[in-house]
């Protein structure tokens, strides 16, 4: 099998860059490629992760500035050409303001930044993204955001569950989608969605956080192991 | 003579302003006892270098739904006023 690359996009304030590259080249033939927001060059990159942190200091709103870096052009065309892109966090608000996914993330409906393990539930195995987990799984992957209360109005809601758009949901210990188990108020306990065309997927845990088993979880790595064999299926 | 914009940028009222809510409550807790809600929103102000008032006006509609407000959960206005 040849060896895989994927791009790690780096905009000023960016801060899980670098666990990203980390948990990216803790796969056997995968080679992660830091991409400066700056740059135009996707430098043969076969997947792009927009990473989490806090891009432009979250002025004006998370992710709206980054989404105008000159790397998001080439970014987008990528997407649009159908190649996987995944953005955590800061990744998934930067993906929704560039319009690569439907909706918006508001603040946490207890106003509070939350920096804690949740439970969610991968509903849509199929995906790229998701074929190396059960839909009975329930992962343990922490969240670290003040912004993930995900909303769409109902149309947009109705057509995402309608095609199978929503990827994870947060969920109790049982797996079982509680209002008690959302911890920022999403709607629908939504925690990703891909588009409709399946290829760009935007989530607010981080799996990179929990891909390693000092971290205390490894239910984040089927993520990358569905993507990496997806790659290689191509 | 350039043009100074006074945008105004609001969550729609469908959406829980966490922010307005704290602030609300906290003015309960001075005493205002007659206020009935409070919401946070962000105020803006673009020197635009146009000469015509409608090209004004077309740059901050632009740029308001582009860049300064987020069209799914925010609502934007906007007052142009000549700078001498």
């Amino acid at each position: 099998m040849s060896e895989i690359t994927v791009g790690v996009v780096v905009f000023p304030g960016s801060n899980c860059d670098h666990d990203t590259e980390y948990a990216v080249a803790s796969f056997n033939g995968v080679r992660p490629v830091m991409l400066w927001h700056n740059d135009h060059d996707l430098q043969g990159a076969q997947a792009i992760i927009l990473p989490g942190g806090f891009s432009y200091g979250d002025y004006l709103r998370a992710g709206s500035i980054a989404r105008f870096s000159p790397i998001m052009k080439e970014v987008i065309e990528f997407a649009r050409k159908g190649f996987p892109v995944l953005g955590i966090c800061n990744g998934f608000q930067v993906l929704l303001e560039s319009g690569l996914l439907e909706g918006a993330l508001s603040r946490n409906r207890d106003k509070k930044f939350l920096c804690c393990q949740t439970t969610i539930r991968p509903v849509n195995c199929s995906t790229i993204f998701t074929t190396q987990y059960k839909e009975s799984d329930v992962l343990s992957i922490p969240i670290a955001h003040g912004e993930g209360n995900y909303f769409a109005p109902p149309e947009v809601l109705e057509s995402l569950e309608e095609h199978e758009q929503v990827v994870f949901r947060y969920t109790d210990s049982l797996g079982q989608v509680t209002d008690e188990a959302n911890p920022n108020g999403s709607l629908h306990n939504i925690a990703g969605i891909v588009n409709r065309t399946g290829n760009v997927l935007g989530l607010m845990p981080h799996p990179e956080r929990a891909s390693e088993k000092l971290l205390g979880s490894l239910d984040g790595r089927p993520l990358f192991e569905s993507l990496y064999s997806h790659i290689a299926s191509l | 003579m350039p043009y100074t914009a006074k945008i105004k940028v609001t969550l729609r009222q469908s959406i829980l302003d966490v922010q307005g809510k704290a602030v609300e409550h906290a003015l309960k807790n001075l005493g205002y006892h007659t206020v009935a809600s409070a919401r946070i929103g962000k105020y803006i102000e673009v020197t635009i270098n146009e000469e015509e008032l409608v090209e004004a006006e077309r740059i901050c509609n632009d740029i308001s739904q582009k860049l300064l407000s987020n069209p799914v959960m925010e609502n934007y206005s906007f007052d142009l006023e000549k700078v001498n």
